[in-house]
Protein backbone atom coordinates (compact mmCIF):
# COMPACT_ATOMS: atom_id res chain seq x y z
CA UNK A 1 0.00 0.00 0.00
CA UNK A 2 1.80 3.14 -0.96
CA UNK A 3 1.34 6.80 0.82
CA UNK A 4 -0.95 7.68 -2.61
CA UNK A 5 -3.73 5.24 -1.68
CA UNK A 6 -6.43 7.48 -0.54
CA UNK A 7 -8.98 4.90 0.23
CA UNK A 8 -7.08 2.98 2.49
CA UNK A 9 -9.61 0.00 2.00
CA UNK A 10 -7.74 -3.20 2.36
CA UNK A 11 -9.27 -6.32 0.82
CA UNK A 12 -12.16 -7.80 2.33
CA UNK A 13 -12.89 -4.37 4.83
CA UNK A 14 -16.13 -2.28 3.65
CA UNK A 15 -14.65 0.97 2.49
CA UNK A 16 -15.60 3.92 4.52
CA UNK A 17 -18.13 6.19 3.61
CA UNK A 18 -17.16 7.69 0.66
CA UNK A 19 -20.46 10.23 -0.11
CA UNK A 20 -22.53 11.16 2.74
CA UNK A 21 -25.25 9.78 3.74
CA UNK A 22 -27.86 10.76 1.18
CA UNK A 23 -31.11 11.80 3.59
CA UNK A 24 -33.97 8.59 2.79
CA UNK A 25 -35.57 9.21 -0.57
CA UNK A 26 -33.27 11.94 -1.81
CA UNK A 27 -29.97 10.90 -2.88
CA UNK A 28 -27.68 13.73 -2.91
CA UNK A 29 -27.25 15.22 -6.25
CA UNK A 30 -23.31 15.78 -6.55
CA UNK A 31 -23.57 12.04 -6.10
CA UNK A 32 -20.42 10.33 -6.95
CA UNK A 33 -20.31 11.60 -10.21
CA UNK A 34 -17.53 14.68 -9.12
CA UNK A 35 -15.59 12.62 -6.75
CA UNK A 36 -14.60 9.81 -9.28
CA UNK A 37 -13.99 12.42 -11.71
CA UNK A 38 -11.40 13.72 -9.63
CA UNK A 39 -10.26 10.59 -8.98
CA UNK A 40 -10.02 9.67 -12.74
CA UNK A 41 -7.56 12.78 -13.43
CA UNK A 42 -5.60 12.16 -10.38
CA UNK A 43 -4.77 8.75 -11.24
CA UNK A 44 -4.76 9.17 -15.02
CA UNK A 45 -1.62 11.59 -13.92
CA UNK A 46 0.05 9.15 -11.91
CA UNK A 47 -0.50 6.91 -14.77
CA UNK A 48 1.70 9.46 -17.12
CA UNK A 49 4.17 9.70 -14.37
CA UNK A 50 4.74 6.04 -14.55
CA UNK A 51 4.97 5.50 -18.56
CA UNK A 52 7.45 8.32 -18.11
CA UNK A 53 9.78 6.04 -15.74
CA UNK A 54 9.01 3.12 -17.61
CA UNK A 55 10.08 4.28 -20.65
CA UNK A 56 13.39 5.90 -19.27
CA UNK A 57 14.43 2.71 -17.17
CA UNK A 58 13.96 0.79 -20.73
CA UNK A 59 16.60 3.71 -22.39
CA UNK A 60 18.72 3.57 -19.71
CA UNK A 61 19.17 -0.79 -19.51
CA UNK A 62 19.32 -0.39 -23.54
CA UNK A 63 22.06 2.25 -22.97
CA UNK A 64 23.93 0.07 -20.42
CA UNK A 65 24.12 -2.97 -22.81
CA UNK A 66 25.25 -0.72 -25.31
CA UNK A 67 27.99 0.42 -23.09
CA UNK A 68 28.85 -2.77 -22.10
CA UNK A 69 28.84 -4.22 -25.83
CA UNK A 70 31.59 -1.42 -26.82
CA UNK A 71 33.50 -1.97 -23.58
CA UNK A 72 34.41 -5.46 -25.07
CA UNK A 73 32.04 -7.89 -23.45
CA UNK A 74 30.64 -10.85 -25.79
CA UNK A 75 27.34 -8.99 -26.02
CA UNK A 76 26.40 -7.79 -29.92
CA UNK A 77 25.31 -4.25 -30.16
CA UNK A 78 21.96 -3.31 -30.53
CA UNK A 79 22.24 -1.95 -33.95
CA UNK A 80 23.36 -5.25 -34.63
CA UNK A 81 20.52 -7.27 -33.25
CA UNK A 82 18.16 -4.43 -34.94
CA UNK A 83 19.53 -5.64 -38.56
CA UNK A 84 19.83 -9.09 -37.63
CA UNK A 85 16.00 -8.62 -36.81
CA UNK A 86 15.78 -6.82 -40.30
CA UNK A 87 17.32 -9.52 -42.06
CA UNK A 88 15.21 -12.60 -39.95
CA UNK A 89 11.77 -10.76 -40.76
CA UNK A 90 12.69 -9.77 -44.30
CA UNK A 91 13.41 -14.06 -45.00
CA UNK A 92 10.26 -14.59 -43.52
CA UNK A 93 12.42 -16.69 -40.62
CA UNK A 94 11.33 -14.87 -37.85
CA UNK A 95 7.57 -14.55 -38.70
CA UNK A 96 7.58 -18.46 -39.67
CA UNK A 97 9.58 -18.48 -35.87
CA UNK A 98 7.14 -16.81 -33.84
CA UNK A 99 3.92 -19.02 -36.02
CA UNK A 100 5.30 -22.16 -34.87
CA UNK A 101 6.13 -21.00 -31.54
CA UNK A 102 2.66 -19.38 -30.49
CA UNK A 103 0.69 -22.00 -32.57
CA UNK A 104 2.49 -24.52 -29.70
CA UNK A 105 1.96 -22.28 -26.66
CA UNK A 106 -1.64 -20.99 -27.12
CA UNK A 107 -2.79 -24.92 -28.16
CA UNK A 108 -1.19 -26.24 -24.68
CA UNK A 109 -2.47 -22.93 -22.65
CA UNK A 110 -5.51 -23.38 -24.25
CA UNK A 111 -6.06 -27.25 -23.56
CA UNK A 112 -4.97 -26.36 -20.07
CA UNK A 113 -7.06 -23.96 -19.01
CA UNK A 114 -9.92 -25.82 -20.47
CA UNK A 115 -9.22 -28.83 -18.24
CA UNK A 116 -8.04 -26.87 -15.31
CA UNK A 117 -11.38 -24.94 -14.82
CA UNK A 118 -13.61 -27.64 -14.90
CA UNK A 119 -11.21 -29.52 -12.58
CA UNK A 120 -10.76 -26.81 -10.69
CA UNK A 121 -14.34 -25.80 -9.88
CA UNK A 122 -15.05 -29.83 -9.28
CA UNK A 123 -12.40 -30.01 -6.77
CA UNK A 124 -13.06 -26.85 -4.87
CA UNK A 125 -17.28 -27.74 -4.72
CA UNK A 126 -16.61 -31.32 -4.06
CA UNK A 127 -14.80 -32.74 -0.99
CA UNK A 128 -14.54 -35.96 -2.56
CA UNK A 129 -13.25 -34.51 -6.04
CA UNK A 130 -10.79 -32.73 -3.87
CA UNK A 131 -9.40 -35.46 -1.95
CA UNK A 132 -8.89 -37.91 -5.03
CA UNK A 133 -6.92 -35.25 -7.23
CA UNK A 134 -5.23 -33.14 -4.75
CA UNK A 135 -2.26 -35.27 -4.14
CA UNK A 136 -1.81 -35.64 -8.05
CA UNK A 137 -1.91 -32.19 -8.64
CA UNK A 138 0.39 -31.51 -5.46
CA UNK A 139 2.73 -34.07 -6.65
CA UNK A 140 2.94 -33.22 -10.08
CA UNK A 141 3.07 -29.52 -9.52
CA UNK A 142 6.66 -30.02 -7.26
CA UNK A 143 8.18 -31.77 -10.84
CA UNK A 144 8.88 -28.91 -12.98
CA UNK A 145 7.38 -29.49 -16.49
CA UNK A 146 10.67 -29.94 -18.42
CA UNK A 147 11.63 -33.01 -15.75
CA UNK A 148 8.65 -34.92 -18.06
CA UNK A 149 10.72 -33.90 -21.33
CA UNK A 150 12.41 -37.26 -21.37
CA UNK A 151 9.62 -39.41 -20.56
CA UNK A 152 7.14 -37.49 -22.77
CA UNK A 153 9.67 -38.02 -25.57
CA UNK A 154 9.97 -41.80 -24.96
CA UNK A 155 6.21 -42.04 -24.70
CA UNK A 156 4.82 -39.57 -27.43
CA UNK A 157 7.50 -39.35 -29.90
CA UNK A 158 9.29 -36.27 -31.00
CA UNK A 159 6.65 -34.45 -33.21
CA UNK A 160 4.22 -31.80 -31.90
CA UNK A 161 2.79 -33.93 -29.09
CA UNK A 162 5.14 -33.93 -26.11
CA UNK A 163 6.07 -30.38 -27.33
CA UNK A 164 2.25 -29.44 -26.70
CA UNK A 165 1.82 -31.82 -24.05
CA UNK A 166 4.94 -29.90 -21.45
CA UNK A 167 3.18 -26.49 -22.26
CA UNK A 168 -0.16 -28.25 -21.83
CA UNK A 169 1.12 -29.31 -17.69
CA UNK A 170 2.63 -26.47 -17.28
CA UNK A 171 -0.82 -24.18 -18.07
CA UNK A 172 -2.63 -26.73 -16.45
CA UNK A 173 -0.98 -27.06 -12.82
CA UNK A 174 -0.83 -23.27 -13.00
CA UNK A 175 -4.55 -22.46 -13.84
CA UNK A 176 -6.45 -25.76 -11.50
CA UNK A 177 -4.52 -24.67 -8.32
CA UNK A 178 -6.20 -20.96 -8.34
CA UNK A 179 -9.33 -22.33 -9.60
CA UNK A 180 -9.43 -24.30 -6.94
CA UNK A 181 -8.84 -21.71 -4.47
CA UNK A 182 -11.13 -19.27 -6.10
CA UNK A 183 -13.75 -21.97 -5.67
CA UNK A 184 -13.24 -22.17 -2.00
CA UNK A 185 -12.17 -18.87 -1.14
CA UNK A 186 -16.19 -18.07 -1.84
CA UNK A 187 -17.35 -16.01 0.59
CA UNK A 188 -19.58 -18.37 2.57
CA UNK A 189 -22.37 -15.72 3.25
CA UNK A 190 -22.66 -15.10 -0.29
CA UNK A 191 -23.75 -18.15 -1.00
CA UNK A 192 -26.00 -17.70 2.14
CA UNK A 193 -27.67 -14.80 0.72
CA UNK A 194 -28.09 -16.30 -2.42
CA UNK A 195 -29.30 -19.65 -0.88
CA UNK A 196 -32.15 -17.40 1.01
CA UNK A 197 -33.38 -15.53 -1.85
CA UNK A 198 -34.22 -19.17 -3.06
CA UNK A 199 -31.11 -19.93 -4.73
CA UNK A 200 -30.61 -24.44 -5.28
CA UNK A 201 -27.14 -25.02 -5.89
CA UNK A 202 -26.84 -25.11 -9.71
CA UNK A 203 -27.79 -21.26 -9.67
CA UNK A 204 -25.73 -21.08 -7.11
CA UNK A 205 -22.76 -22.18 -8.66
CA UNK A 206 -23.73 -20.67 -12.28
CA UNK A 207 -24.79 -17.01 -10.37
CA UNK A 208 -22.00 -17.01 -7.33
CA UNK A 209 -19.21 -19.22 -7.49
CA UNK A 210 -18.27 -19.03 -10.94
CA UNK A 211 -17.98 -15.35 -10.70
CA UNK A 212 -16.91 -14.62 -7.61
CA UNK A 213 -14.00 -17.28 -8.40
CA UNK A 214 -13.42 -15.39 -11.87
CA UNK A 215 -10.74 -12.91 -10.50
CA UNK A 216 -8.91 -16.22 -8.98
CA UNK A 217 -8.97 -18.01 -12.58
CA UNK A 218 -7.85 -14.78 -14.68
CA UNK A 219 -5.18 -14.47 -12.34
CA UNK A 220 -4.44 -18.53 -12.82
CA UNK A 221 -4.36 -18.39 -16.39
CA UNK A 222 -1.67 -15.63 -16.39
CA UNK A 223 0.39 -17.45 -14.77
CA UNK A 224 -0.22 -20.31 -16.34
CA UNK A 225 0.50 -18.81 -19.82
CA UNK A 226 3.67 -17.16 -18.22
CA UNK A 227 4.77 -21.30 -17.50
CA UNK A 228 3.38 -22.07 -20.75
CA UNK A 229 5.56 -19.60 -22.58
CA UNK A 230 8.50 -20.36 -20.31
CA UNK A 231 8.24 -24.00 -21.12
CA UNK A 232 8.33 -23.68 -24.85
CA UNK A 233 12.25 -23.29 -25.24
CA UNK A 234 12.70 -25.97 -23.56
CA UNK A 235 10.20 -28.16 -25.23
CA UNK A 236 11.54 -26.84 -29.05
CA UNK A 237 14.76 -28.90 -27.76
CA UNK A 238 13.00 -32.06 -28.61
CA UNK A 239 13.92 -32.42 -32.39
CA UNK A 240 11.54 -28.93 -34.04
CA UNK A 241 12.06 -27.79 -37.12
CA UNK A 242 11.40 -24.44 -36.35
CA UNK A 243 10.17 -21.99 -33.50
CA UNK A 244 12.22 -19.36 -31.36
CA UNK A 245 13.53 -22.23 -29.25
CA UNK A 246 14.91 -24.07 -32.10
CA UNK A 247 16.57 -20.73 -33.63
CA UNK A 248 18.31 -19.60 -30.41
CA UNK A 249 19.59 -23.69 -30.14
CA UNK A 250 20.56 -23.54 -33.53
CA UNK A 251 22.25 -19.95 -33.26
CA UNK A 252 24.23 -21.56 -30.58
CA UNK A 253 26.03 -23.91 -32.59
CA UNK A 254 27.22 -21.39 -34.85
CA UNK A 255 27.96 -18.71 -31.94
CA UNK A 256 25.47 -16.55 -33.52
CA UNK A 257 24.71 -14.02 -30.22
CA UNK A 258 22.47 -11.18 -32.81
CA UNK A 259 20.27 -14.34 -34.02
CA UNK A 260 20.21 -15.23 -29.79
CA UNK A 261 19.02 -11.57 -28.94
CA UNK A 262 16.57 -11.46 -31.58
CA UNK A 263 15.15 -14.58 -30.45
CA UNK A 264 15.41 -13.31 -26.68
CA UNK A 265 13.63 -10.48 -27.20
CA UNK A 266 10.83 -11.77 -29.58
CA UNK A 267 10.25 -13.99 -26.98
CA UNK A 268 10.25 -11.01 -24.21
CA UNK A 269 8.00 -9.22 -26.20
CA UNK A 270 5.32 -12.08 -27.94
CA UNK A 271 4.89 -13.06 -23.86
CA UNK A 272 4.72 -9.70 -22.85
CA UNK A 273 2.06 -8.70 -25.23
CA UNK A 274 -0.09 -11.73 -24.54
CA UNK A 275 0.06 -11.50 -20.81
CA UNK A 276 -1.30 -7.43 -21.38
CA UNK A 277 -4.38 -9.14 -23.40
CA UNK A 278 -5.14 -10.91 -20.33
CA UNK A 279 -4.32 -8.55 -18.11
CA UNK A 280 -6.87 -6.38 -19.77
CA UNK A 281 -8.90 -9.15 -19.80
CA UNK A 282 -9.26 -9.69 -16.43
CA UNK A 283 -9.60 -6.03 -15.90
CA UNK A 284 -12.41 -5.57 -17.97
CA UNK A 285 -14.28 -9.15 -16.07
CA UNK A 286 -13.20 -8.06 -13.05
CA UNK A 287 -14.35 -4.06 -12.72
CA UNK A 288 -16.67 -4.75 -9.74
CA UNK A 289 -13.92 -5.35 -7.85
CA UNK A 290 -12.62 -3.09 -5.14
CA UNK A 291 -9.01 -2.37 -5.83
CA UNK A 292 -6.47 -0.39 -4.14
CA UNK B 1 -54.56 -14.21 9.50
CA UNK B 2 -58.06 -14.12 8.79
CA UNK B 3 -59.62 -17.43 10.34
CA UNK B 4 -56.06 -18.72 12.74
CA UNK B 5 -56.94 -18.69 16.33
CA UNK B 6 -55.44 -15.44 17.81
CA UNK B 7 -52.86 -17.11 19.60
CA UNK B 8 -50.89 -18.65 16.48
CA UNK B 9 -47.48 -17.24 16.53
CA UNK B 10 -46.20 -16.28 13.03
CA UNK B 11 -42.84 -18.02 14.24
CA UNK B 12 -42.41 -19.69 17.43
CA UNK B 13 -39.29 -21.56 18.59
CA UNK B 14 -39.97 -24.29 20.49
CA UNK B 15 -37.19 -25.25 23.21
CA UNK B 16 -34.63 -24.93 21.11
CA UNK B 17 -30.97 -26.41 21.92
CA UNK B 18 -27.88 -25.98 19.80
CA UNK B 19 -24.68 -27.51 20.41
CA UNK B 20 -21.08 -27.24 18.35
CA UNK B 21 -18.45 -30.13 19.17
CA UNK B 22 -15.34 -27.65 20.12
CA UNK B 23 -12.60 -30.34 19.71
CA UNK B 24 -13.09 -32.57 22.31
CA UNK B 25 -15.77 -30.59 24.16
CA UNK B 26 -19.51 -29.77 23.52
CA UNK B 27 -20.15 -25.84 23.23
CA UNK B 28 -23.79 -25.28 23.80
CA UNK B 29 -25.21 -21.83 21.84
CA UNK B 30 -28.68 -22.28 22.57
CA UNK B 31 -29.74 -23.67 25.74
CA UNK B 32 -33.95 -24.43 25.49
CA UNK B 33 -34.87 -21.14 23.63
CA UNK B 34 -38.71 -20.64 23.47
CA UNK B 35 -40.11 -17.39 21.69
CA UNK B 36 -43.29 -16.56 19.82
CA UNK B 37 -43.70 -13.72 17.82
CA UNK B 38 -46.97 -12.91 16.31
CA UNK B 39 -48.06 -11.78 12.90
CA UNK B 40 -46.25 -7.93 11.87
CA UNK B 41 -44.51 -8.03 15.26
CA UNK B 42 -41.38 -6.02 15.45
CA UNK B 43 -39.17 -7.85 17.53
CA UNK B 44 -35.47 -6.99 18.57
CA UNK B 45 -32.82 -10.04 20.47
CA UNK B 46 -30.08 -8.34 22.22
CA UNK B 47 -27.68 -9.67 24.33
CA UNK B 48 -23.59 -9.95 24.95
CA UNK B 49 -21.43 -11.92 22.39
CA UNK B 50 -21.83 -15.59 22.06
CA UNK B 51 -25.30 -15.73 23.53
CA UNK B 52 -26.67 -17.36 20.94
CA UNK B 53 -28.14 -14.95 19.33
CA UNK B 54 -26.81 -15.20 15.34
CA UNK B 55 -27.39 -18.86 15.81
CA UNK B 56 -31.00 -18.56 16.56
CA UNK B 57 -31.04 -16.71 13.52
CA UNK B 58 -29.80 -18.68 11.26
CA UNK B 59 -31.87 -21.33 12.56
CA UNK B 60 -34.99 -19.40 11.27
CA UNK B 61 -33.06 -18.88 8.41
CA UNK B 62 -32.79 -22.62 7.88
CA UNK B 63 -28.88 -22.02 7.35
CA UNK B 64 -28.55 -24.48 10.85
CA UNK B 65 -30.82 -26.84 12.33
CA UNK B 66 -30.97 -27.26 16.11
CA UNK B 67 -29.53 -30.41 17.82
CA UNK B 68 -32.97 -30.61 19.53
CA UNK B 69 -36.73 -28.55 20.19
CA UNK B 70 -38.55 -26.73 17.01
CA UNK B 71 -38.88 -23.74 14.94
CA UNK B 72 -41.99 -23.40 13.38
CA UNK B 73 -43.16 -20.63 10.86
CA UNK B 74 -46.48 -20.38 9.89
CA UNK B 75 -46.99 -23.64 12.30
CA UNK B 76 -44.53 -25.32 10.04
CA UNK B 77 -41.00 -26.32 11.01
CA UNK B 78 -38.24 -24.61 8.76
CA UNK B 79 -36.35 -27.04 6.92
CA UNK B 80 -33.84 -25.18 4.82
CA UNK B 81 -34.10 -21.65 3.61
CA UNK B 82 -36.88 -20.34 1.65
CA UNK B 83 -37.98 -17.03 -0.03
CA UNK B 84 -40.78 -16.19 2.45
CA UNK B 85 -37.86 -15.75 5.22
CA UNK B 86 -35.95 -12.71 4.34
CA UNK B 87 -32.41 -12.35 5.24
CA UNK B 88 -30.37 -9.24 6.15
CA UNK B 89 -26.54 -10.25 6.77
CA UNK B 90 -24.52 -7.62 8.88
CA UNK B 91 -21.91 -7.64 6.13
CA UNK B 92 -24.44 -6.60 3.57
CA UNK B 93 -23.68 -9.67 1.34
CA UNK B 94 -24.33 -7.98 -2.33
CA UNK B 95 -23.31 -9.55 -4.89
CA UNK B 96 -20.10 -7.33 -6.13
CA UNK B 97 -20.52 -8.07 -9.75
CA UNK B 98 -24.38 -6.68 -9.79
CA UNK B 99 -25.33 -3.65 -9.99
CA UNK B 100 -28.00 -2.27 -7.25
CA UNK B 101 -31.04 -3.18 -9.74
CA UNK B 102 -29.44 -7.12 -10.36
CA UNK B 103 -28.91 -7.23 -7.02
CA UNK B 104 -32.38 -6.74 -6.35
CA UNK B 105 -33.49 -8.71 -9.14
CA UNK B 106 -31.55 -11.58 -7.76
CA UNK B 107 -34.29 -13.38 -5.52
CA UNK B 108 -37.02 -12.38 -8.20
CA UNK B 109 -34.95 -14.20 -10.96
CA UNK B 110 -34.01 -17.56 -8.99
CA UNK B 111 -38.03 -17.70 -8.08
CA UNK B 112 -38.73 -17.19 -12.01
CA UNK B 113 -40.42 -13.84 -11.89
CA UNK B 114 -40.91 -12.63 -15.60
CA UNK B 115 -38.69 -10.14 -16.69
CA UNK B 116 -41.07 -6.93 -16.84
CA UNK B 117 -42.56 -7.75 -13.93
CA UNK B 118 -39.08 -8.67 -12.45
CA UNK B 119 -38.23 -4.60 -13.62
CA UNK B 120 -40.76 -3.23 -12.06
CA UNK B 121 -40.74 -4.88 -8.59
CA UNK B 122 -37.35 -3.93 -8.10
CA UNK B 123 -37.74 -0.29 -9.21
CA UNK B 124 -40.44 0.14 -6.68
CA UNK B 125 -38.00 -1.54 -3.99
CA UNK B 126 -35.18 0.50 -4.78
CA UNK B 127 -37.45 3.66 -4.78
CA UNK B 128 -38.71 2.08 -1.24
CA UNK B 129 -34.85 2.66 0.01
CA UNK B 130 -34.32 5.67 -2.07
CA UNK B 131 -31.66 4.53 -4.20
CA UNK B 132 -33.10 5.34 -7.65
CA UNK B 133 -30.18 7.59 -8.48
CA UNK B 134 -27.71 4.63 -8.03
CA UNK B 135 -30.00 1.50 -9.53
CA UNK B 136 -27.21 0.75 -12.21
CA UNK B 137 -24.12 1.66 -9.55
CA UNK B 138 -22.11 -1.70 -8.73
CA UNK B 139 -21.76 -2.09 -4.84
CA UNK B 140 -18.30 -0.97 -4.53
CA UNK B 141 -18.99 2.36 -5.39
CA UNK B 142 -21.61 3.08 -2.58
CA UNK B 143 -20.97 3.75 1.14
CA UNK B 144 -21.85 1.18 3.71
CA UNK B 145 -25.19 2.45 4.67
CA UNK B 146 -26.35 2.50 0.77
CA UNK B 147 -25.15 -0.78 0.65
CA UNK B 148 -27.23 -2.13 3.35
CA UNK B 149 -30.44 -0.07 1.54
CA UNK B 150 -29.86 -2.09 -1.25
CA UNK B 151 -29.73 -5.23 0.77
CA UNK B 152 -33.26 -4.09 2.51
CA UNK B 153 -34.25 -3.56 -1.10
CA UNK B 154 -33.21 -6.96 -2.55
CA UNK B 155 -35.00 -8.88 1.05
CA UNK B 156 -38.16 -6.86 0.12
CA UNK B 157 -38.28 -7.57 -3.75
CA UNK B 158 -38.98 -11.22 -2.84
CA UNK B 159 -42.54 -10.54 -0.92
CA UNK B 160 -40.77 -12.40 2.67
CA UNK B 161 -43.82 -12.43 5.13
CA UNK B 162 -40.94 -12.56 7.66
CA UNK B 163 -37.56 -10.33 7.85
CA UNK B 164 -34.23 -11.90 10.39
CA UNK B 165 -31.47 -9.20 10.72
CA UNK B 166 -29.12 -10.34 12.08
CA UNK B 167 -26.77 -6.93 13.39
CA UNK B 168 -27.41 -4.84 9.91
CA UNK B 169 -26.07 -1.91 11.03
CA UNK B 170 -23.73 -3.23 13.28
CA UNK B 171 -20.92 -1.80 10.58
CA UNK B 172 -22.17 1.56 10.43
CA UNK B 173 -21.58 4.76 12.24
CA UNK B 174 -23.72 6.02 14.56
CA UNK B 175 -24.88 9.16 12.62
CA UNK B 176 -25.99 6.40 9.30
CA UNK B 177 -27.27 3.79 12.23
CA UNK B 178 -29.58 6.49 13.36
CA UNK B 179 -30.85 7.13 9.81
CA UNK B 180 -31.31 3.83 8.90
CA UNK B 181 -33.46 2.37 11.90
CA UNK B 182 -35.86 5.38 10.72
CA UNK B 183 -35.96 4.50 7.20
CA UNK B 184 -36.13 1.20 7.90
CA UNK B 185 -39.08 1.80 10.48
CA UNK B 186 -40.39 3.74 7.35
CA UNK B 187 -40.14 0.99 5.18
CA UNK B 188 -41.50 -1.28 7.66
CA UNK B 189 -44.49 0.92 8.69
CA UNK B 190 -45.81 1.26 5.04
CA UNK B 191 -45.27 -2.53 4.27
CA UNK B 192 -45.21 -4.32 7.57
CA UNK B 193 -43.41 -7.54 8.03
CA UNK B 194 -42.86 -9.66 11.50
CA UNK B 195 -39.23 -8.79 12.04
CA UNK B 196 -36.77 -10.47 14.20
CA UNK B 197 -34.22 -7.85 14.27
CA UNK B 198 -30.63 -9.60 15.96
CA UNK B 199 -28.29 -5.93 17.97
CA UNK B 200 -25.71 -5.73 20.27
CA UNK B 201 -27.15 -2.02 20.88
CA UNK B 202 -29.69 -1.33 23.48
CA UNK B 203 -30.72 1.98 22.41
CA UNK B 204 -31.40 0.17 18.66
CA UNK B 205 -33.09 -2.59 20.37
CA UNK B 206 -35.24 -0.26 22.71
CA UNK B 207 -35.69 2.20 19.45
CA UNK B 208 -37.33 -0.55 16.96
CA UNK B 209 -38.97 -3.09 19.23
CA UNK B 210 -42.55 -3.58 19.76
CA UNK B 211 -40.44 -6.54 22.19
CA UNK B 212 -37.53 -6.55 23.60
CA UNK B 213 -35.92 -10.24 23.67
CA UNK B 214 -32.67 -9.65 26.12
CA UNK B 215 -30.62 -13.09 25.82
CA UNK B 216 -27.70 -14.15 28.03
CA UNK B 217 -24.44 -15.78 27.07
CA UNK B 218 -22.90 -19.45 28.28
CA UNK B 219 -25.40 -21.05 27.22
CA UNK B 220 -27.27 -18.82 24.92
CA UNK B 221 -30.70 -18.64 26.61
CA UNK B 222 -33.62 -15.82 26.92
CA UNK B 223 -33.28 -13.71 30.02
CA UNK B 224 -35.39 -11.05 29.66
CA UNK B 225 -38.40 -10.25 27.61
CA UNK B 226 -39.60 -6.33 27.36
CA UNK B 227 -42.90 -4.81 26.18
CA UNK B 228 -42.48 -1.57 24.06
CA UNK B 229 -45.80 0.35 23.51
CA UNK B 230 -46.67 -0.35 19.90
CA UNK B 231 -48.61 2.58 19.91
CA UNK B 232 -45.43 4.46 20.41
CA UNK B 233 -44.81 6.74 17.69
CA UNK B 234 -40.93 5.82 16.74
CA UNK B 235 -39.34 9.36 16.06
CA UNK B 236 -36.98 11.91 17.60
CA UNK B 237 -39.05 13.11 20.39
CA UNK B 238 -39.45 9.22 21.49
CA UNK B 239 -35.85 8.63 21.11
CA UNK B 240 -35.21 11.59 23.74
CA UNK B 241 -37.92 10.88 25.71
CA UNK B 242 -37.82 9.73 29.47
CA UNK B 243 -40.01 6.69 28.34
CA UNK B 244 -37.15 5.79 26.03
CA UNK B 245 -35.04 6.61 28.59
CA UNK B 246 -36.90 4.41 31.19
CA UNK B 247 -36.74 1.00 29.16
CA UNK B 248 -33.02 1.65 27.70
CA UNK B 249 -32.59 1.83 31.33
CA UNK B 250 -34.00 -1.30 31.70
CA UNK B 251 -33.13 -3.38 29.21
CA UNK B 252 -29.29 -1.86 29.83
CA UNK B 253 -29.37 -3.47 33.04
CA UNK B 254 -30.71 -6.63 31.68
CA UNK B 255 -28.32 -7.38 29.63
CA UNK B 256 -24.82 -5.69 31.48
CA UNK B 257 -26.06 -6.77 34.93
CA UNK B 258 -27.17 -10.77 34.31
CA UNK B 259 -26.91 -12.74 37.74
CA UNK B 260 -23.63 -14.22 37.20
CA UNK B 261 -22.40 -12.45 34.69
CA UNK B 262 -21.62 -9.14 36.64
CA UNK B 263 -19.80 -11.40 39.30
CA UNK B 264 -17.38 -12.66 36.33
CA UNK B 265 -16.78 -9.05 35.17
CA UNK B 266 -15.25 -7.87 38.18
CA UNK B 267 -13.17 -11.23 38.68
CA UNK B 268 -11.45 -10.70 35.30
CA UNK B 269 -10.78 -6.27 36.10
CA UNK B 270 -9.05 -8.03 39.45
CA UNK B 271 -6.18 -9.25 37.86
CA UNK B 272 -4.82 -11.79 35.31
CA UNK B 273 -5.05 -14.84 36.47
CA UNK B 274 -3.48 -18.34 34.86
Amino acid sequence: MSVLDKRGAGPGHPPPEQQPEAPSGAPSDAGPGAAKTARTRERSGRRGLTLALNALSVALGIAVWWLLASAGFKLPTPPEVVSRARTLIGDGTLGADALASLTRVLTGFALGTAVAIPVGFLMGWYGIVRGLIEPWIQFFRTIPPLAIIPLAVVAMGIDETPKIFVIFLAAFLACVISTFQGVVSVDRTLVNAARVLGAKDLTIFARVVVPASTPFILVGMRVGLGSAWATLVAAELIAAQEGLGYRMQNAQLYYDLPTIFVGLISIGVLGLLMDRILLLAERRLTRWQERR
Amino acid sequence: MTSKPAKTAKISVQGVTKTFALGRETFTALDDVSIDIADHEFVTVVGPSGCGKSTLMNILAGLETPTSGRALVDGAPVSGPGPERGVIFQQYALFPWLTVRQNVEFGLRTTGVPKHERRARAEHFIELVGLEAFADALPKTLSGGMRQRCAIARAYAVDPSILLMDEPFGALDALTRVKLQEQLLKTWSQDKRTVLFITHDVDEAVFLANRVVVMAARPGRVYDVIEVDPAIERDEAFRLSPEFAALRNRVWHSVYHQEGRTAALSGSRSSTPS
